[in-house]
């Protein structure tokens, strides 16, 4: 195996990651939907941790080794259109994950908040910021663009 | 030869390839999830159900796309017709056995769960989740290399 053929499995494997995190986050969402109280809410803290992890190592692998490869093979160049693209795709990406994120952190700091005030039982506006349908749209459009780059990818137009 | 082969795609591969590929993403994702969710479950049982019907609602038809698209990829890349004296590459093989084997395992790891879950009734069962979660864990890494030996297509 080549240097190139190393970063190629890592951008792949960074790719997978990337969608890895999206799933867990779709599980995470569907899960939150039917809780109302802090604990339920914060429970899912550490799974949700572990998809921030992937997600970035999968947002950065792709985009850093993505780059290097565009430059690094002979048949490819950065501005060939399905690099660009990528590039444009992922950064949409990004941004609605980001976006996401803050929507779903919502209901996180509420449940933050009630339970420093002692109150561990149901919350209607706990389960109002956990039922969020931003998130929910914000995190369906970003598994589109995801999908779109996996396309991208495959197909390749214009190369 | 086999190198010449595998570079060569003709487009009507891309959309057996596209299936292939989003089948095992979903396969990796469900088993990144549930792994997750058993881990930090610490015995809560919405937790342990949770991360057990992603492994089954996620892992395992992600598998079942995964396979379909490999079988398909295949076919249309005639991996079945190499001409006499060539033999498949090692990353093809590496492929097919750690798909399969990792299907066995995923499958292993589904009926302890599901006896595990029945279990979870009467307050047990939460040792058997456990084996599922190092059970998911170990066809994690088993998809890790997979993963590898299929993008880095080593000799």
């Amino acid at each position: 195996m080549s240097f190139d053929d190393w970063i190629l499995a890592l951008h792949v494997l960074s790719a997978f990651a990337y969608v890895a995190g999206i799933i867990l986050f779709w599980v995470l969402i569907v899960a939150v939907r039917k809780t109302d109280d802090p604990e339920g809410t914060l429970r899912m803290q550490p799974a949700s941790m572990v998809g921030n992890a992937v997600i970035g190592i999968g947002a950065g692998g792709t985009i850093i080794l993505g780059i290097w490869l565009a430059f690094s093979v002979g048949d490819y160049a950065i501005w060939d259109f399905w690099i660009l693209a990528a590039i444009v795709l992922w950064a949409i990406a990004a941004g609605i994950g980001q976006r996401t994120g803050k929507a779903y952190m919502q209901g996180v700091t509420k449940a933050r908040e009630l339970e420093s005030a002692g109150q561990r039982g149901s919350n209607a506006e706990l389960l109002a910021l956990n039922r969020t349908q931003i998130g929910v749209r914000l995190h369906t459009a970003a598994t589109i663009v995801v999908l779109l780059i996996l396309i991208d990818m495959i197909w390749k137009p214009g190369a | 030869m086999t190198a010449v082969l595998a570079a060569v795609r003709a487009d009507e591969t891309h959309f057996p390839l596209f299936v292939h590929v989003l089948g095992a993403m979903i396969l990796v994702g469900g088993l990144v999830t549930a792994a997750a969710l058993l881990v930090f479950a610490r015995g809560d049982v919405p937790s342990l159900r949770r991360g057990y019907w992603t492994l089954l609602a996620v892992a395992l038809p992600g598998w079942f796309v995964m396979r379909i698209g490999a079988e398909w990829i295949y076919q249309k890349e005639h991996w079945d017709d190499l001409p006499e004296g060539i033999d498949e590459p090692a990353w093809l093989g590496i492929g097919y056995i750690l798909a399969d084997l990792g299907g066995l395992l995923l499958l292993v790891s589904l009926i302890v769960g599901g006896i595990g879950m029945r279990r979870l009734r009467n307050g047990g069962g939460a040792g058997l989740l456990k084996a599922t979660m190092i059970l998911s864990l170990v066809i994690l890494a088993a998809y890790v290399v997979a993963v590898w030996a299929m993008a880095g297509k080593p000799d």
